[in-house]
């Protein structure tokens, strides 16, 4: 086991070294550059080049590349045009933000979407089953920010249950009830999408399982249904659920620019989707290696889970 | 059974994750407190630093920290004493002798004294400054024709200039010129755009990143002070969402109300307030090459444009229709008698036929999606392209994201190979100099650093303008504006479309917000119950 996770995490490195480059040649590719951002309209090209040069972005792109490159090694990301902080406190702070709405969408996914798979997968062609096809069939149509939206209209600026945006209310607050007050609707706007995905594919997974025979062995020796579906079914299905888990990881962390941006979460989607308009180029460059870089772990994490649940795919 | 039993479970689980997730029991809206005011932003801000920021978003809270030299009279454009109680011009209008108000201190302490006012201005325009490095500071070129920088006394300060340089004044009163604190320079170093000190009528109390900049009123303050206990900057990029948190009283004041949601806001519960500004929405036609090097055929557009359906259908009359290069916001350098061109169809085709441009012409019109003062220009382009071809133009629409379309249009139409007979423009300036010095003069073409990318050019003009600009004496310096003003009017190297109205929204607990021409927001005078 070990000597295969070590193997997974050096194949890590040349992934994460070409995300690298490829973040950096395109944000060196787009056309604009940080100081015509940052002087708008006065962006003569007098002011510009000499604005470039305050910033050290007159240098050949080799040595740009492998300055950036040296000294994110040695942990220093840079200091952000736009915010005039350092790159990794802000992505840090962000990606924390995005974690906690996206690990919170992301744990109601999973518990609901399995849920609902096999409540589905156990009582087939039953009501529940349609119902729970139709409900899950509305949620995989419906845009995350349209959803949002919505949700801010009804819940919080009709009803007033929850507060429209942000993650702490503005004055007061910064507990955990609060936290979780300003996490209600994000995270069920985000969770819909993926909780309909883990539905389908857990009730297809769920009968394939229920139809192979140590499943009728169980149910033969007398084993009760609960335990049949919970104990024996469910994980074996659980073999083929997991990488769809982790995909909807993914996908929930990549579908929070949208609702960070709806919102206004303080996460790290919206940071680079700034940073971008801003062509703040050592924060786009710092947070989309990062982000990268969780992800890579991420599917190692997810690969390793699996090779525990099944030997089989140890390699 | 046990079937039934799971489902009931699962029920359960589903109700405490979600009785847990909506907080139960808390209320919704933690309501401020009277006297706190939430004001709703359209971005983060990038610093505090009043120096090295351009953004609008960012000097809505820095005129409110900072006082400059000088400042705007409430509802104008023209300057009045700030930090310094009176000013001396010299005849040749290149010394400029300010003496500073006493007993002012910063927030911090320290006083304010004319070897503070040396610091700020040094630590911008010279290089070697031992604090120039918590730059870089962009706009430090609007004090470029400073020389030098003596503090005779305490109270004295005296400026020199390279040129003569009229509108050095404005540009004192503009947010590049707001005075901050030496002695926190020195303490925060490249920190101090998160850690800012002035003299302003409120104090910086706290910067959580990506959630608020909260201020508090200074009661030392020496004009009057604010009655409000805090402001609270709220930055919610997201139109739509920043509508929602007024409608849900998340926050009292919002600025940059989309005109779509406009409706929403026209009853008792709240206060809409607009106010035109500095601010001039054209389209730069190509002066040197295609149909509209003929001046009939630029006028041909500016009759074809139906300018008033752009600002009444297009903006939902958050603009007024522009009569010409100068905002009628300077109100003393405006030409009021000058009518914008009016919307016939009939003449724009008669003018066409008699420059020669064919029924059919293709022109090629660049557009943005975006950016700074650009109002709705997908929607405008559109209008515009439509109002061209009923008169026999075909333009051809190239969309870009806005920092692309800089790099496209500020090198000039027909630079980099690349030919376009209009492209869209807006800006907003603090001087009636700087548009038409920067845009419209022969020196200013983009080969030579400036920003005629139409390659307009009009001998008179340029002279008009660096008169202008060296006259000390304002009601000359208007007459000269507005005979500029008479001549690119009808040479047309423009279409003049909008000039946009700012406007705002607060609840009814807000009362005394009125909006400037500067397009600043000031908010020491403000109330909230």
């Amino acid at each position: 086991m070990g000597s295969y996770i070590l193997k997974r995490l050096l194949l890590a490195v040349p992934v994460i070294l070409g995300i690298t480059v490829i973040v950096f040649l395109i944000m060196a590719m787009i056309p604009g550059d940080p100081a015509t951002a940052i002087l708008g309209s006065y962006a003569t090209p007098e002011n510009v080049a000499k604005l470039n040069r305050d910033l050290g972005l007159d240098q050949p792109l080799v040595a740009r590349y492998s300055i950036w490159l040296w000294n994110m090694l040695h942990g220093d990301f840079g200091q952000s045009f736009s915010l005039n902080r350092p790159v990794i406190d802000e992505v840090l702070e962000r990606f924390n933000n995005t974690l906690i709405l996206a690990g919170t969408s992301f744990v109601l996914c999973t518990v609901f979407g399995i849920l609902a798979g096999v409540v589905s997968a156990a009582r087939q062609y039953g009501f529940a089953d349609k119902a729970i096809t139709f409900v899950v069939l509305l949620g995989i149509s419906i845009p995350s920010f349209f959803l949002g939206m919505m949700m801010i209209l009804i819940f919080a600026v009709d009803l007033q249950w929850l507060p429209v945006s942000g993650m702490y209310a503005i004055y007061g607050g910064g507990d955990l009830p609060d936290l979780l007050h300003h996490l209600t609707m994000p995270a069920l706007a985000l969770a819909v999408v993926a909780t309909g995905v883990v539905a389908r594919l857990s009730r297809s997974a769920m009968l394939e399982v229920l139809r192979q025979d140590f499943i009728r062995t169980a149910r033969a020796k007398g084993v009760k249904e609960g335990r049949v579906i919970w104990g024996h079914a469910l994980r074996a299905a659980m073999v083929s659920i997991i990488p769809v888990l982790g995909i909807q990881a993914g996908f929930v962390l990549s579908g929070a620019v949208y609702i960070e941006i709806v919102f206004q979460w303080p996460g790290i989607g919206r940071m680079l989707v700034d940073a971008i308009l801003q062509r703040d180029i050592l924060l786009v460059q710092g947070g989309v290696v990062f982000v990268a870089a969780c992800y890579v772990i991420f599917n190692i994490i997810v690969d390793v889970a699996q090779s525990l649940l099944d030997p089989r795919i140890k390699t | 059974m046990a079937k039934l039993t799971l489902t009931r479970r699962g029920l359960l689980i589903s109700g405490v994750a979600a009785g847990v997730l909506m907080g139960t029991g808390l209320p919704s809206m933690a309501a401020t407190p009277p006297g706190v005011l939430v004001v709703g932003q359209i971005a983060e801000p990038k610093a505090l630093d009043p120096a090295a920021v351009t953004a609008v978003n960012d000097f809505r809270i820095l005129m409110n920290l900072y006082d400059g030299l000088v400042r705007y009279k409430s509802g104008t454009l023209e300057v009045e004493p700030a930090l310094a109680e009176s000013w001396d011009i010299s005849d040749d209008g290149k010394t400029y002798t300010f003496h500073l108000r006493q007993d002012v201190k910063f927030h911090d302490g320290s006083a304010f004294d004319a070897e503070a006012v040396k610091f700020n201005f040094e630590r911008m325009l010279d290089e070697n400054h031992p604090y120039h490095h918590t730059g870089p500071f962009p706009l430090a070129f609007f004090f470029s024709s400073v020389d030098t920088i003596d503090a005779k006394d305490p109270q004295t300060v005296v400026f020199t200039l390279k040129e003569p340089y009229a509108p050095f004044l404005s540009n004192l009163a503009y947010p590049t010129g707001l005075i901050v604190s030496p002695t926190a320079v020195k303490k925060f170093d490249k920190d101090f755009g998160r850690n800012p000190v002035g003299t302003g009528p409120f104090t910086f109390k706290e910067w959580r990143a990506n959630e608020a900049v909260v201020v508090e009123g200074n009661p030392d303050y020496w004009d009057t002070p604010t009655s409000l206990k805090a402001v609270i900057f709220r930055p919610i990029t997201d139109a739509n969402t920043r509508v929602a948190e007024m409608l849900a009283g998340g926050i009292d004041l919002m600025v940059e109300v989309p005109p779509v949601a406009l409706k929403e806001f026209q009853n008792d519960k709240y206060h809409l307030v607009e106010q035109a500004g500095p601010h001039l929405w054209f389209l730069i036609l190509d002066c040197a090459k295609g149909p509209f090097k003929d001046k009939r055929a630029r006028q041909a557009a500016n009759y074809a444009i139906n300018k008033k359906a752009i600002v009444n259908d297009v903006l939902e009359g958050t603009a007024t229709v522009a009569n010409g290069p100068t905002p009628a916001a300077f109100a003393w350098a405006h030409d009021d008698s000058l009518d914008p061109y009016p919307y016939d169809p009939e003449k724009a085709k008669a003018l066409l036929k008699e420059a020669g441009v064919a029924e059919g012409t293709e022109v090629t019109f660049y557009v943005t999606d975006g950016g700074s003062g650009m109002l709705d220009p997908v929607a405008m382009g559109t209008a515009i392209q439509a109002d061209l071809k009923a008169v026999g133009l075909n333009a051809k629409i190239e969309t870009f994201e806005w920092n692309t379309f800089l790099g496209k249009v500020n090198p000039g139409l027909d630079a980099n190979g690349q030919h376009v007979d209009m492209a869209e423009m807006a800006w907003m300036t603090n001087d009636p100099d700087t548009l038409p010095y920067l845009a419209l003069r022969t020196d200013a073409w983009p080969d030579k650093g400036g920003f005629n990318s139409g390659y307009y050019s009009n001998p008179e003009v340029d002279k008009l303008l660096e008169e202008a600009r060296t006259a000390t004496d304002q009601s000359k310096r208007a007459e000269l504006y507005k005979k500029m003003q008479q001549i690119v009017h009808d040479d047309a190297p423009w279409v003049f479309v909008a000039n946009w109205k700012q406007n705002a929204v607060t609840n009814d607990k807000v009362s005394d917000f009125t909006l400037q021409p500067s397009f600043f927001l000031l908010l020491k005078d403000v109330t909230k119950a």
